[in-house]
């Protein structure tokens, strides 16, 4: 029972970082039925930033021997680097998906996917192959909780991309901006007439999601500290996954896949194996049934039996969007 | 006049800028060369450079023939600029034009002689100097022939990934899955049978066979790639909708890691030791099959059914359309031909490892699509040889490649959003016509009086 809140924790931190992820691309999804290949990239250039951020206010807290506490740091990082990256994004939606508007929705896609080559590539030219490792802000402290050890780091990442949850929920449900976002969603072509902006809308969606990519990035960063510009690719097609699953447009849904997305990922690989000696799975060395190594295959495995049960996802509606060709 | 020059001469005449007009006047003189015409002058002009291209290249400067019109050399040392210039117009530019413009009476006749017989006749031998001049071009180096076949295979994927993202108006992400498929299927059919290596012990049969049995290693390659295929087909279109995009994703992912775990075909090491069957001349003639048969494929009634099932779904069922069946026929039949192309790739480079099957293929495949044109035979063709060319001549700028390349892409797509040469039929007989008539050269000679 320890072993299993044990891997409970641990697929609640993973779980985190593909909520959190996916909520960009499922609003992008969902407000303007256009998929963001650049998102998982976006969520890189958001460590980068963070990373620069917390260096900075590290160095300037040295020099004017400010004695700041290292989780305001960590705070004020998160904020600054979510401003920033929403610019990101916002400069991604100028450049790459507002000329394509009436273009198909595909070839929008394909401007994502090579934005995100540059903004690898362009990392890589700037600052060179060699890969940083982000300042520890938080010293570890592990709690003992019946057996179950919980590190204070897995607590922040959770509780933080729960509050983040929250507020975005909020944001949507309560603010006029959220309302003209969910009724861009639910009518593309009558929304302009009601004297509500596309292109702000737009800038306002892909703004958010950059943020929340950019929270994620640090989040990430602060539980494993190296930073490489290739960090965001398959982690963003895994929410990206998570995000489909969860159905179309829907936050909740999209949250829910991601913490779904952890808990699959970390429970494939210890399920017991009930047959230690028969033939079939007496090639895999004993005591689970699937080594880690097939983790991708029967996560993915899994998510297209449900996709299959549930073409709409978890929570989506029946739709039928169309490639605009 | 034939209607691709007629179309193009209108848009040019039509754009008030200068350049246009430029552009109009320096083609104006070509505007009535045959195919067949540029064809002779190619081969008049890959001719010269296996004569006298070393010593042309020597006398500029070069230490040798500039393996790619001169950009790997330009970019690696800027001073040969001019040297790699005059290379590229003494080389090809002017015995090409030359060439085509002379001969473009004899062509013209030569033309009409060749489609008064039954059309294969002609296509056989157009396609016998199209190979002709892709050989003597390909036969001054190993790394030309290399670069030649990897575009020839790129050419065939992208035609076979534009039968569902073009002509069925999905998005499929699977294609890197399907050429591994493929690429395995292939490697293991040939290297059981016919080669004595470590991981599959001595051949079953005499090896002398093997070269003959090499399309079925193909299609069996293929046929493991459809196989897949229907794994994906079977959930995703149950419903219309983006969800291709993402069943396919995870399909490309699940074959990955499958053939990681896969300890007998060397897991994520990979399998080496291919037989080296795929050379030009294979290739060349399995490019030219999938050409054909993809052509004929969307112009059939089958293909016209799936334009129609992209358009209007619930309209092509009322109209007895089958739209699950056609849906399906149509990606089982792309991803067959990309597995024949991942089975030709695997025995190109004679060393395959899954991770070469991951995004990074899948983002390459997608931009050769999208760059050339959607729903177009020619456009994937002009997309796979300018994306693997430009590719390979942007080599020396190291990173940076990858920052030109997408920008490009950006570029084009910003512009023509579906691609070059998009929603354009592929009409083989148009292409082979002269370009002008015997009757209309006397008409226009009269009115030049």
């Amino acid at each position: 029972m320890t072993f299993f809140f044990q891997n409970v924790v641990n697929a609640l931190q993973w779980g985190s970082f593909y909520a959190l992820i996916a909520l960009g691309y499922s609003m992008v999804y969902g407000v303007l039925l256009l998929f963001n290949f650049a998102h998982g990239d976006i969520f890189m250039v958001g460590a980068y930033i963070g990373f620069f951020v917390v260096s900075g206010l590290l160095a300037v807290a040295s020099m004017s021997s400010l004695l700041l506490p290292n989780w305001l740091l960590l705070v004020l990082g998160i904020i600054f680097a979510m401003f920033l990256t929403s610019f990101v994004g916002m400069l991604v939606e100028r450049v790459g998906y507002r000329p394509l508007r009436a273009a198909p929705r595909a070839s929008a896609a394909i401007t994502g996917l090579m934005i995100g080559i540059i903004l690898e590539t362009g990392n890589l030219a700037l600052l060179g192959a060699r890969r940083v490792s982000f300042p520890s802000l938080i010293a570890t402290t592990t709690y003992n909780i019946g057996g179950v050890s919980i590190t204070n780091k897995k607590i922040t990442i959770v509780l933080v991309s729960l509050l983040l949850m929250l507020v975005l929920h909020q944001f949507v449900q309560r603010t006029k901006w959220g309302m003209a976002m969910r009724a861009t969603a639910f009518d593309f072509s009558v929304v302009p007439l009601m004297g509500v902006s596309i292109n702000t809308i737009a800038a306002l969606t892909f703004g958010l999601g950059s943020a929340l990519a950019a929270a994620a990035g640090i989040l990430f960063s602060v539980a494993y500290p190296v930073l490489d510009p290739y960090m965001g690719i398959t982690i963003g097609w895994k929410a990206f996954v998570a995000a489909i699953l969860g159905g179309r447009g829907s936050i909740l849904g999209a949250a829910l896949a991601g913490f779904l997305m952890g808990f699959i990922e970390i429970f494939v690989v210890v399920i017991p194996n009930p047959f230690p000696t028969m033939f079939p799975f007496s090639l895999f060395p004993a005591p689970y049934l699937f080594p880690s190594t097939l983790r991708d295959l029967v996560a993915f495995s899994i998510i297209l039996l449900i996709l299959t049960f549930k073409p709409h996802g978890l929570f989506g509606e029946a739709h039928t969007a169309r490639l605009r060709l | 006049m034939g209607v691709r020059t007629g179309v193009r001469s209108g848009e040019l005449s039509t754009g008030r800028n200068r350049l246009g007009q430029l552009l109009n006047r320096i083609w104006a003189p070509f505007s009535q060369v045959p195919l067949l015409g540029w064809l002779l002058g190619a081969l008049i002009a890959v001719a010269l450079e296996q004569l006298l291209g070393t010593y042309l290249a020597r006398i500029l400067g070069m230490i040798k023939i500039p393996a790619l019109f001169g950009f790997a050399i330009v970019l690696k040392d800027l001073a040969l600029i001019p040297s790699a210039i005059l290379y590229v117009l003494l080389i090809y530019v002017l015995p090409v034009a030359v060439i085509a413009r002379l001969s473009a009476s004899l062509a013209n006749r030569l033309a009409a002689k060749l489609l008064s017989f039954p059309m294969w006749v002609s296509v056989i031998v157009h396609l016998g100097l199209l190979y002709a001049v892709l050989g003597l071009w390909a036969g001054v180096s190993d790394y030309r022939t290399l670069v030649a076949r990897l575009t020839l295979i790129g050419i065939m994927l992208t035609l076979s990934l534009n039968v569902v993202n073009g002509y069925m108006g999905e998005f499929s992400c699977s294609h890197p899955g399907f050429m591994a498929l493929g690429a395995y299927g292939a490697s293991v059919f040939t290297m059981v049978a016919f080669v004595d290596d470590r991981a599959f012990g001595p051949p079953l049969l005499p090896p002398a066979l093997g070269p003959f049995m090499f399309p079925t290693a193909l299609i069996v390659g293929g046929a493991t790639a459809a196989l897949g295929a229907t794994l994906v087909a079977i959930p995703s279109f149950r419903t219309r909708g983006d969800y291709l995009a993402i069943i396919s994703l995870a399909f490309t992912f699940i074959v990955k890691s499958f053939i990681e775990n896969l300890e007998v075909v060397g897991g994520p090491r990979g399998l080496g030791s291919q037989p080296d069957w795929a050379n030009l001349p294979t290739v060349f003639v399995w490019t030219v099959l999938c050409l054909w048969i993809i052509n004929n494929f969307v112009r059939s009634t089958l293909g016209k059914a799936l334009n129609a099932v992209r358009d209007e779904e619930m309209a092509a069922n009322a109209m007895t359309v089958n739209t699950r069946r056609t849906k399906m026929i149509a990606f089982l039949f792309a991803a067959f031909w990309a597995g024949v192309a991942g089975g030709l790739f695997a025995h190109v480079l004679r060393y395959i490892n899954p991770g070469t099957f991951g995004l990074q293929k899948l983002a390459e495949v997608l931009a050769m699509v999208y760059f050339g044109g959607l729903n177009s035979v020619a456009g994937p063709i002009v997309g796979a040889v300018s994306f693997n060319l430009l590719g390979e001549a942007l080599r020396p700028l190291e990173v940076y490649k990858w920052i030109i390349i997408p920008l490009l892409l950006i570029v084009v797509m910003i512009f023509r959003p579906t691609g070059l040469i998009a929603f354009r039929e592929f009409d083989v007989k148009n292409l082979l016509e002269p370009k002008q008539k015997p009757e209309e050269e006397v008409e226009h000679v009269a009115a030049a009086r």
